[in-house]
């Protein structure tokens, strides 16, 4: 397990997505969506995306107003989390053009089903953009 | 594009979105929220909810529960739609149930025959979502059902299924590795499958395995290697590039997974060192992306067997992240700095003072990282300064979590390289001072003992000395409001054991200052047990010296206090003092013998001693002792009663405690005539907490109840002092250690020898570095030499500092690590790619600053130019601008810009703009007709009703723009 949360909260710390690798209760998850999001909203540009919370490390990186914050394990590869990131904000933006925090609102089972593509059990395991939009597309077009 | 179908979505969903969307707090939300969950109740109650409505609910549903609220009577819905014939409905519902219920909930056994159904469809898009339904919601229970059918679905002919099967079975074996243990063969033949993408996959769950087992898997080190040759010479589709990286997740699961199987091995790291070293070569290192591979390659290259060019590659690595001014890339270069140091511990001393910039940057991420680095590189010459700085962080931060850590890791430290027991006892006391209740009790009885046991050698004089320093440096901060009770336990028992020991304090000064802390800490217990014992103590050495006491009338106070004390511990506590003071002088000197912590306390388990005095008793008639092994239960209890108070019945009441210990309940039968009932002390059986020295029995012929408690303390004792627990502890040979320190450190004081040559090498470059910071990177780094001696004579080290001052700023004429703006040296082989013209860049962005307040902060955040400050900063712009609707016109500079934005922009932009230009064309360049598109969306919203201009104007912000 190598990505333990993958979660995207605006400026305003109000959650846009969220998604758990391992089971949290309800009040676990408001927990913690508001101890991370308090310490990585405090941060300036100029520090590092990382920010160490108990026992994982959290690496986000904000678009526009949106802050896209990943759960890892410890001894993970920071950089490469930060740049999936951006592979999941480039593959969102090829499925709806120019994405904005809007289309994620609008079609947030999409949003979840491409994430669903990229990670499973926590790891990533797909990481081109056709194949993870290909079965997506292919379920619009039939129903 | 996905969207151009229109949103298809009712209204009541548009407006629950704009009014979430537009919601400013949290207390609004959740008002919109709540009327949300009654709106939904009511239309899920609905016997016959359309079809297409029901989709829409449960993502509704997915709203209240993302925002903070139970929707659990709606899960059963959908459960439901997971039955659903339309694809779209189906993986909704699935999705929907992964997000609210967790594997063990009741309502899953309703889905497993779902899923089992899905895993036959013909649909490969319905199997690939029953699929990944599998991986979220079977537990142990329900593996057995799908697992055939998985297994089954490995030779499945579209990729996309041998994927998300393999992935399920990685998840059965994360779950229950037993289930699966015949299977695990799967993975490897899978990892020769023709799809990239299957091939990839299989990597997590071979990670995995190898992992827990790795000499399992040594043989396929060649696949690895050769895998990924093919991966770094771009053999893989175009469409697993990423920012002109060929393939690089993979390329990182790959070296991660070679980093284990090499590791320790120098016959399996031999085969890797060409493809290891092709990586290196190839890593872009001016993007997030290569330089996210190239971290990769130095934490492999460090943890397999050692290979000098690889080494030398991965240093150079290091040092450019390392003089980056993006954050992020300090941070990864402070990280391999501290996986590196295992294999080659020079190399942290040629980046001293880049190290020392990150533990002083104000980003809090940074610096403990740099702490993490710190502590891994701690010497016995650099101990001193690296503590010392971390309790200084240790102090300054709130998080509870990381202050345990830290704090458990300087006790870590000065138990393991302390260069004197008074440097340890000082440490100690600031650690406790801060962080004391997040310490392990250990570590204080740790320090009490070594003030008892002192430097271990004869040397009177120096352990009287550390005492005497410890008793004054207590007395002073005894005084701070608010101590930890650990501290104060720590403190009491000094003070107590030694605080009249040097005769400088008098005893009633120390007991003032005892009973000052009983009644400032009177709510904590286990304290005033402590002090009212080191009262004791004073006062026995007092009355033991011939001197005369006056109990001080707090003192008085106290004692009454405590006698009337709920706690047992502390009446008996307090009643042996009492008595105590009415003892003579050679009684108290035998109860209670000065100085005699560290005694080794003998029993007489036979006690032998008491032979005679049966034989008397036996010969005036009384009943011989019968062992408890021979006595009934009930005559047990007669027995017991009849020692102390014959006369009494057996039936009645007892008012004294229960002997609990049973060796103790041998000698008792003589204790009648031992001395007046009155004054017999409850048998303790709470009496393990602080006793190691005392014997405070207060009867006057002591020898054999005396005897007894000896017996009785012993058990506290043991558990505390006693060697068991000596042994485990790492620090019993601190104190004859630590005067031979430089000797006993042979390890490292070879390794400082031959470096404060280098070290003062390297500073010899420095121009503008402030004294402090020389002198500190002195301290931590090189110098070691110096402060080595500074080991055996403490006091010099003031001088010895000063003097590594002066010789760094004698040598300092050039200028190293944090030298502004020295640009990064491209590796040879992108040399074509020329410096970048980044003059050529900045008036092309000028018609962009306009749009300077929309652009996105965080992307400059990530910006990490190694070139000068001026320059970086434009293009950095140009980079964000280019990708924007408004650009149409621009796109013809785009083009040349990132060619040189290569080296300019910040690597996560590169691939945005480059992209474009380079390869994948399409999806880029639907960039800039998609301003139409955008257009198109923002009218659809608009009539909507909800607007860029109304309360949220950020909703409509391009994420990427």
């Amino acid at each position: 397990m190598t990505i333990r949360f993958v979660l995207m909260v605006n400026k305003q710390g109000q959650t846009r997505l969220a998604q758990y690798y391992e089971y949290l209760t309800l009040e676990e998850r408001r927990a913690l969506e508001g101890e991370i999001v308090r310490k990585c909203l405090a941060r300036t540009e100029q520090q590092c995306s990382f920010v160490e919370h108990r026992n994982y490390k959290v690496v986000y990186r904000r678009y526009a107003s949106l802050f896209f914050l990943v759960g890892v394990d410890n001894d993970e590869n920071e950089l490469a989390i930060l740049e999936f990131i951006h592979l999941l904000v480039e593959t969102m933006d090829r499925h709806f053009g120019n994405v904005c925090e809007l289309d994620i609102m609008f079609h947030l089972e999409k949003a979840h089903f491409m994430l669903e593509e990229m990670v499973m059990n926590g790891c990533i395991v797909e990481t081109s953009k056709s194949n993870i939009l290909t079965p997506i597309q292919l379920m619009e077009k039939s129903s | 594009m996905g969207s151009q179908g229109g949103f298809g979505q009712s209204k009541e969903f548009l407006d629950l979105i704009k009014s979430i969307g537009e919601s400013r707090s949290k207390s609004e939300e959740d008002r919109i929220v709540l009327s949300e969950i009654e709106t939904l109740r009511r239309r899920l109650s609905d016997p016959d909810i359309p079809k297409r409505k029901i989709k829409e609910y449960i993502v509704r549903l997915v709203y209240v529960e993302m925002l903070g609220h139970d929707a659990s009577f709606g899960h059963i819905y959908a459960v439901k739609m997971t039955h659903d014939d339309n694809l779209l409905s189906k993986r909704t519902g699935y999705l929907a149930v992964t997000l609210f219920l967790n594997e063990d909930h009741d309502l899953i056994i309703l889905i497993v025959n779902t899923i089992q159904k899905d895993l036959r469809s013909d649909n490969y898009l319905v199997v690939c979502a029953a699929l990944t339904a599998v991986c979220r919601l079977i537990n142990e229970e329900t593996i057995p059902a799908v697992l055939p059918q998985v297994v089954e679905l490995l030779g499945h002919p579209k990729e996309a299924v041998r994927k998300k099967a393999i992935m399920a079975l990685h998840r059965f074996y994360q779950k229950s590795p037993g289930t699966v243990s015949h299977l695990v063969s799967n993975f490897r033949k899978k990892l020769c499958d023709n799809d990239p993408g299957v091939m990839g996959a299989t990597l997590c769950p071979l990670f995995d395995l190898i992992t827990t087992d790795v000499n399992s898997y040594k043989d396929l080190v060649i696949s690895f290697v050769s895998i990924l040759k093919q991966v770094a010479e771009r053999r893989l589709p175009k469409t697993y590039d990423y920012h002109q990286m060929p393939a690089p997740f993979i390329q990182i699961k790959l070296l991660k997974i070679l980093a284990l199987l090499g590791s320790g091995d120098k016959q399996a790291s031999e085969k890797m060192y060409t493809v290891v070293g092709d990586v290196f070569r190839k890593c872009d290192t001016t993007s997030n992306i290569g330089n996210a591979v190239l971290y990769e390659c130095i934490c492999c290259v460090s943890c397999i067997y050692p290979n000098t060019k690889l080494l030398e590659a991965a240093a150079e690595s290091i040092a450019k992240f390392l003089k980056s001014d993006s954050h992020n890339l300090k941070y990864m270069g402070i990280d391999a700095l501290g996986r590196l140091i295992k294999t080659s511990p020079d190399i942290a001393e040629q980046h001293q003072l880049a190290v020392i910039d990150c533990l002083e940057d104000p980003d809090d991420t940074l610096k403990r990282k740099t702490f993490e680095l710190l502590y891994k590189m701690t010497k016995s010459s650099n101990v001193e300064v690296i503590v010392d700085r971390m309790i200084d962080y240790m102090i300054s931060i709130n998080d509870n979590h990381y202050k345990t850590e830290i704090a458990s890791r300087c006790v870590e430290l000065a138990e393991q390289f302390a260069p004197s027991n008074q440097w340890f006892i000082q440490t100690m006391n600031r650690v406790f001072e801060h962080a004391g209740d997040l310490v392990n009790i250990k570590v204080a009885h740790n320090l009490m003992r070594l003030i008892a046991e002192g430097f271990g050698e004869d040397d009177e004089t120096a352990d009287s000395q550390l005492r005497s320093s410890a008793v004054e440096s207590y007395l002073r901060i005894m005084s701070e409001p608010k101590l930890p009770s650990v501290f104060l336990q720590v403190i009491c028992w000094v003070l107590g054991e030694y605080g009249t020991a040097d005769g400088k304090y008098s005893a009633s000064y120390i007991s003032g200052r005892l009973c000052d802390v009983a009644e400032a800490y009177s709510s904590d217990e286990t304290v005033k047990a402590y002090a009212i014992t080191a009262l004791m103590k004073l006062h026995a050495f007092e009355m033991a010296a011939g001197r005369k006491i006056d109990m001080l009338p707090e003192c008085q106070c106290l004692i009454e206090e405590l006698s009337a004390s709920h706690s047992t511990d502390l009446q008996q506590r307090a009643y042996e003092l009492q008595s105590l003071v009415s003892l003579d002088r050679r009684a108290v000197e035998s109860v209670m013998p000065a100085d005699a912590s560290c005694e080794d306390i003998e029993v007489d388990k036979e006690l032998s001693f008491l032979d005679k005095h049966i034989q008397g008793a036996i010969e005036k008639g009384a009943q011989p002792y019968i062992p408890e092994s021979e006595r009934s239960g009930s005559l047990n209890i007669s027995n017991l009663s009849i020692r102390d108070q014959p006369e009494v019945s057996t039936h009645s009441l007892r008012f004294e405690a229960y002997e609990l210990p049973k060796p103790v309940a041998q000698p008792k039968p003589s204790i009648p005539q031992a001395s007046s009932t009155e004054l017999v002390p409850v048998p303790e059986p709470s009496y393990s907490r602080e006793s190691t020295y005392a014997v405070p029995v207060p009867t006057v012929s002591s020898s054999v109840s005396g005897s007894t408690e000896l017996k009785l303390r012993l058990d506290g004792v043991q558990k505390k002092w006693g060697k068991p627990t000596y042994g485990s502890s790492s620090t019993p040979d601190m104190p004859s250690q630590k005067s031979e320190n430089g000797l006993s450190r042979n390890d490292d004081s070879s390794i400082s020898m031959s470096r404060p040559q280098s070290s003062l090498d390297y500073r010899k470059p420095s121009v503008e570095i402030t004294p402090e910071k020389q002198r500190l990177a002195a301290s931590l780094f090189g110098a070691s030499s110096k402060t080595e001696r500074r080991t055996t004579s403490t006091h010099k080290a003031v001088r010895s500092t000063g003097q590594v001052a002066e010789k760094t700023q004698v040598a300092k004429p050039v200028d190293p690590p944090i030298a502004k703006a020295t640009p990064v040296q491209p590796p040879p082989d992108l040399l074509d790619l020329g410096e970048p013209i980044s003059t050529s860049s900045a008036p092309e962005v000028d018609p962009f600053k306009q749009l300077e307040c929309l652009l996105d902060q965080s992307e400059s955040a990530s910006a990490s130019s190694h070139t000068a400050d001026n320059s970086s900063k434009l293009p950095d712009i140009m980079s964000l601008y280019s990708g924007m609707p408004t650009s149409g016109q621009t796109s013809g500079a785009v083009g040349p810009i990132s060619v040189n934005g290569d080296h300019l922009v910040s690597p996560s932009e590169v691939g945005v703009i480059a992209t474009p230009a380079g390869t994948s064309g399409p999806v880029q360049f639907s960039k800039g007709p998609n301003l139409k598109d955008a257009l198109n969306k923002d009218a659809r919203v608009r009539q909507m009703g909800v607007t860029p201009t109304s309360q949220n104007p950020n909703l409509f912000k391009d994420l990427l723009g």
